[in-house]
């Protein structure tokens, strides 16, 4: 053994020096900063894009995806605690010496040499002095302690002795902290982790489904974790993240969830969310009912159950698959929220993803003065339609049509990733409601036949009202007329600037464009006035057939890139509802709040009492006069230790030197 | 010309905290205990234990805070009774803000709030001119209009708390629950600080530094509210709805301003410090407080900041612990609230302990402003967490 004495010695002075523990204060603010800029505990998948593999391996080896319960992070708090730790224990029997003794063996000479000093003589005896000078000292609230030698007196007097137990509390407060953060902090499972007993669980499925090895019992003594748990059903589980993964902590007892609700304001936010439980046990005589809500949880058997967030329990949608393309069938779907179902009716394999399903949407709602209020626009649906190489497009749609500027569309919001915002395809609802003259329109241009029909009408008019006859010129706009309504009704106006880019040089391109736009509006036109005989409409179209037909223009346009075959309605639902219980077991909690209670009291009697020393050092003159020499100190606040001194001193004066007056006046009366 | 031997026994007996008291004393005790049997006696029936609780609490706090520092007596009252004038022309009609002169131009929260800018803007230009001129008149004007803006801003949170039930009666909530109420409250906690210090250190020559930084706040509280209407009166979110809201966020703003204060202090302590070196009969060196002085406030705030900094964060746990399921779950906030409370103890011990002093405190003192502000707004404009309530 190498244990010798010294070094263990220059451990300890390391460990409890002071330049250790600010520089350990400063370290652990750092190091805590890395959690707060890196979003932690986020899907691995996410960091990977973000960061690339090289960053994506070398911030997971260093942990920073959970900066808090990292090795090192860990191991830097449990220096501080032991810094601490070593700190009190090095400084305690100093303390309890300076709490003990009045040091009422100092010398006249050291008392001279003192920062807070003074001396005056006055006409008291010895003894008289000695008792004044102790009523004084006791007036201020000093403890006294007397040393009576043969040439003089002391009183050495000191207060504040609290000021000392500050620093314990404080500093034992925060290690009672840290004990108890310790408590309930999951070091038990990342040891059983290190040995292999335990393993997270990455894979997304069935709790009854996860193995034994990312299971903990009951008789767990700490966790912290959330269960969502639909209307009508009960758990016993709860769900513990870990890194990418989670266990699966069974609990003592079932939760059944009788009812969610969600009650709103006057302006459509949420007031309240509050949850109508039933706690199972077989300990209980019967079921334990209560309703818990935001704020005010229930606590069973040392498990807190909170409400903390609500969403969808598997609502039932019907659905309505509305094609783009005239290749394929409408279809009907019976669907529940979090199922995934396979589409096979169009040339591509999709997976629709059912996600969420929302009663209440409060979006910002351009009014028809244009002034935005929020408004509630109804139920809607998110989904993804995944296809066959795994990529995935995010729906959401809305189920009833919505009002802007007076006219009323489908609205279905879609991206490619959850960062982005939603990017809006606009259906415009016909005069009776329904979005059949937008399909009818869009079958019709896909109608090459059809078009060419239309197409010969217009072109024929004008070319008659125009007198001229060219046969060739007409064919060959007919042609044109056909192809670019088939490119915009497939591809959308990118359709149309790639024909034009295949086929023109750069400096002709503008004026192609205006030309084909012209050619292709004149004959979207024709196809539109078709679809709206083949409705039955007779005479002119009026201003809002026409808007209408911008509308449509507009929404076939975005289709091309919408990246869905069809349009994806919800015609029916039954609302399910989950609520989202946080669940907590929480031995450590006690401890850290008493900690927390000797930390603050600590901390007041650090800054707010001071220990004070006053010494009155006093030695007879002749018969009836006596030198005193006082002086006092103070570990803290000398500003106010000194305005203090020069108070006392000035009593001191005026008591004493009164009595010398008292006895000269008497004898010169 | 002797000394009374009562006089001598009054000098030997140090007077008791009771006999230090005036009459005057009693009837501030008085008065605010009426005033708490009065809205106890009113809204009694719709608080909680709680809320019950923390009033009994806040009696004997004014009367002790009032005892301590006399001057908050005078401004208190003035306080109460400017809005009572707010309540009582509104009555129970919220549209009274437009019509009611009174209200319209002096104490609905809008306007008193407007007032307290104007008036804090001014002060601080008050207080720069009165340093610069050596002026004492004009310094003292500074301190009369720091009183009155913040007796107007105080007024201001006062009525709004009414008015939260005014525009719809399950609104109704304490005004410090948003950002633009806090940036109310941190100016004047800061500007009462300031005056505390003020007062008990007798000079006004760092009113002009400190009040620069209330003048930054209200600043960017005009803007929030004109750019982005903030000032609208709007419900809390379920998670905010909690007697905990009521002595967390002031004890926090405590801390804020305190560390406002003496980073501002401590921008006085450099100039000061640069001036006895460069230009020993400059303005600077003459005019600003000794430099023992100036570390000496700097030292006070920063240890009334971090204890109350330390309640506030632990009563946050105690919030987080009821409404989240857990009292520390290393959220943006919670960490920089624990990242400002390291760096202040690691200041206290470099100070206490180390000794040390001067220059390098003082930039620390200025340094850890920036990170206490970015606790407190950066937080809320870049990261995003469980508290995101505030954000901009
Ligand atoms: C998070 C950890 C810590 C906190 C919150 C803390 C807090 C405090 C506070 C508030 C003071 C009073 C300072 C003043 O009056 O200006 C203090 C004093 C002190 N601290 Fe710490 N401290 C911590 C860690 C440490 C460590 C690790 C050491 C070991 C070196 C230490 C040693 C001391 C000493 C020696 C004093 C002076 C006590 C006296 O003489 O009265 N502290 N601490």
């Amino acid at each position: 053994m190498r244990n010798s004495p010294t070094s263990s010695t220059r451990l300890i002075n390391f460990l409890g020096s002071m330049n250790l523990a600010i520089s350990l204060l400063v370290i652990v603010a750092i190091a805590s900063v890395i959690g707060t800029i890196l979003k932690q505990n986020q899907p691995y998948t996410d960091y990977q894009i973000k960061f690339g593999p090289f960053w994506f391996d070398l911030f997971r080896s260093l942990e920073l995806y959970d900066v808090y319960s990292a090795l090192w992070f860990l191991g830097i708090l449990a220096f501080l605690v032991i810094s601490i730790a070593t700190c009190v224990g090095r400084n305690t029997p100093g303390m309890l010496r300076e709490l003990r003794h009045f040091r009422e063996n100092v010398q006249e000479k050291s008392l001279r040499a003192m920062k807070h000093q003074s001396t005056l003589t006055t006409s008291q005896s010895h003894t008289e002095a000695t008792a004044l000078a102790t009523r004084i000292l006791h007036g201020q609230g000093f403890k006294t302690r007397q040393k009576v030698d043969a040439q003089h007196t002391v009183v050495a007097g000191m207060k504040g002795g609290m000021n000392h137990w500050g620093y314990w509390l404080t500093h034992l407060g925060m290690i009672v902290i840290f004990l108890g953060g310790l408590l309930d902090s999951r070091l038990p499972l990342m040891l059983a982790e290190w040995q292999g007993n335990l393993k997270p669980e990455t894979r997304n499925i069935p709790a009854g489904d996860v193995p034994a090895i990312s299971q903990l019992p009951p008789s767990n003594f700490s966790y912290r974790g959330s269960v969502d748990i639909p209307e009508g059903s009960r758990a016993n589980i709860l769900f513990q993240p870990m890194r990418d993964g989670y266990f699966v902590q069974h609990l003592p007892f079932a939760v059944e969830v009788k009812e969610f609700r969600v009650e709103h304001y006057s302006t459509g936010m949420p007031k309240s969310f509050e949850s109508d439980i039933v706690i199972h046990d077989k300990d209980l005589e019967k079921p334990l009912e209560t309703t818990i809500s935001v704020n005010h949880p229930l606590i069973y058997k040392d498990v807190a159950i909170y409400q903390a967030s609500f969403g969808d329990g598997g609502s039932e949608v019907k659905l309505r698959l509305q094609p783009f393309s005239t290749r394929y069938a409408a279809q009907d779907l019976d669907g529940k929220i979090f199922g995934d179902y396979k589409l096979t009716s169009s040339d591509q394999q999709y997976t629709l993803e059912l996600k969420d399903f929302r009663l209440f949407n409060i979006n910002d709602m351009e009014g028809d003065e244009g002034k935005v209020t929020k408004k509630n626009v109804g139920p809607s649906i998110t989904f993804k339609l995944r296809d066959a190489t795994g990529q995935a497009i995010e729906y959401q749609n809305y189920m009833n049509p919505v009002s802007i500027k007076g006219q009323y569309y489908y609205i279905s919001g879609v991206r490619t990733s959850p960062g982005e915002p939603f990017r809006y395809l606009h259906i415009p609802l016909d005069p009776k409601g329904s979005k059949d003259r937008f399909f009818k329109f869009l079958t019709n241009m896909q109608n090459n036949e059809l078009v060419k029909t239309a197409a010969i009408a217009t072109t024929r008019n004008s070319m008659q009202q125009n007198s001229l006859q060219n046969a060739e010129m007409e064919n060959q706009v007919i042609e044109s007329m056909v192809r670019l309504t088939e490119q915009f009704s497939s591809k959308g106006s990118d359709g149309i600037m790639q024909e034009i880019a295949a086929r023109f040089p750069e400096e002709k391109r503008e004026n192609a464009s205006e030309a084909f736009m012209k050619v292709l509006n004149a004959s979207l036109r024709s196809v539109y006035l078709e679809t709206l005989k083949q409705e039955g409409s007779q005479g002119e179209p009026s201003e809002a057939d026409w808007l209408f037909f911008d509308d449509s223009i507009l929404a076939v346009d975005k289709i091309a890139a919408y990246g869905s075959p069809w349009l994806v309605q919800l015609s029916s639902f039954k609302q399910i509802e989950a609520s989202g219980l946080q669940i907590t077991r929480s031995p450590g909690k006690d401890v850290v709040y008493f900690g927390s209670a000797m930390l603050v009291l600590g901390v007041f009697l650090l800054f707010y009492i001071s220990h004070r020393r006053i010494w009155i050092w006093i030695k007879p003159q002749g018969d009836n006069q006596s030198d005193l020499v006082m002086a006092g100190s103070s570990n803290r606040n000398q500003p106010e230790f000194e305005r203090y001194f020069n108070h006392l001193q000035g009593i001191f004066q005026q008591v004493m030197a009164h009595e010398v007056k008292h006895v000269s006046s008497t004898t010169n009366d | 010309m002797s000394v009374p031997q009562q006089t001598i026994e009054s000098l030997i007996e140090r007077p008791s905290l009771l006999q230090q008291l005036g009459l005057r004393d009693w009837l501030w005790a008085t008065a605010v205990l009426a005033a708490t049997a009065f809205v106890f006696a009113k809204y009694g029936s719709i608080m909680d234990g709680y809320e019950i609780g923390i009033l009994a609490m806040t009696a004997p706090s004014l009367i002790g805070l009032g005892w301590y520092w006399k001057a908050f007596q005078p401004y208190a009252l003035t306080v109460t009774a400017f809005s009572l004038l707010g309540i009582g022309l509104y009555g129970d009609n919220y549209a009274n803000a437009e019509v009611v002169f009174g209200l319209k131009y002096l104490v609905s929260s809008q306007s008193a709030v407007m007032w307290m800018s104007a008036l804090f803007v001014m002060a601080t230009v008050t207080y720069l001119g009165g340093l610069f001129s050596g002026s004492e008149f004009t310094l003292k004007t500074g301190t009369a209009l720091t009183w009155a803006a913040l007796i107007m801003g105080l007024t201001g949170l006062m009525v709004r708390w009414y008015e939260t039930y005014l525009v719809d009666p399950e609104f109704g909530h304490i005004p410090v629950s948003n950002l633009y109420e806090v940036f109310i409250l941190f100016s004047l906690i800061t500007g009462l600080l300031y005056l505390f210090y003020e007062g008990r250190y007798k000079n006004r020559s760092l009113g002009g530094f400190v009040l620069l930084v209330i003048s930054a706040a209200v600043g960017f509280l005009l803007w929030y509210s004109y750019s982005r209407g903030a000032d609208k009166i709007l419900p809390l979110v379920p998670a905010l709805k909690s007697y905990w809201m009521k002595i967390h966020v002031p004890a926090n703003f405590v801390g804020y301003g305190a560390f406002a204060l003496a980073a501002m202090v401590s921008v006085a302590y450099l100039l000061k410090s640069k001036g006895e070196r460069q230009n020993p009969n400059g303005l600077l060196a003459k005019r600003l407080p000794s430099l023992d002085m100036l570390d000496d406030v700097t030292y006070k705030a920063i240890a009334l900041g971090f204890a109350f900094f330390t309640i506030a964060t632990i009563l946050g746990a105690m919030w987080a612990a009821e409404a989240w399921g857990g009292y520390w779950s290393w959220d943006p906030k919670e960490t920089w609230a624990l990242i400002v409370w390291l760096n202040y103890a690691a200041w206290l011990h470099l100070r206490f302990s180390k000794g040390w002093r001067g220059e390098p405190m003082a930039w620390w003192a200025i340094v850890g402003l920036f990170v206490t502000l970015f606790a407190f707004l950066g937080v809320n404009m870049f990261l995003s967490g469980l508290h995101s309530y505030g954000e901009l």
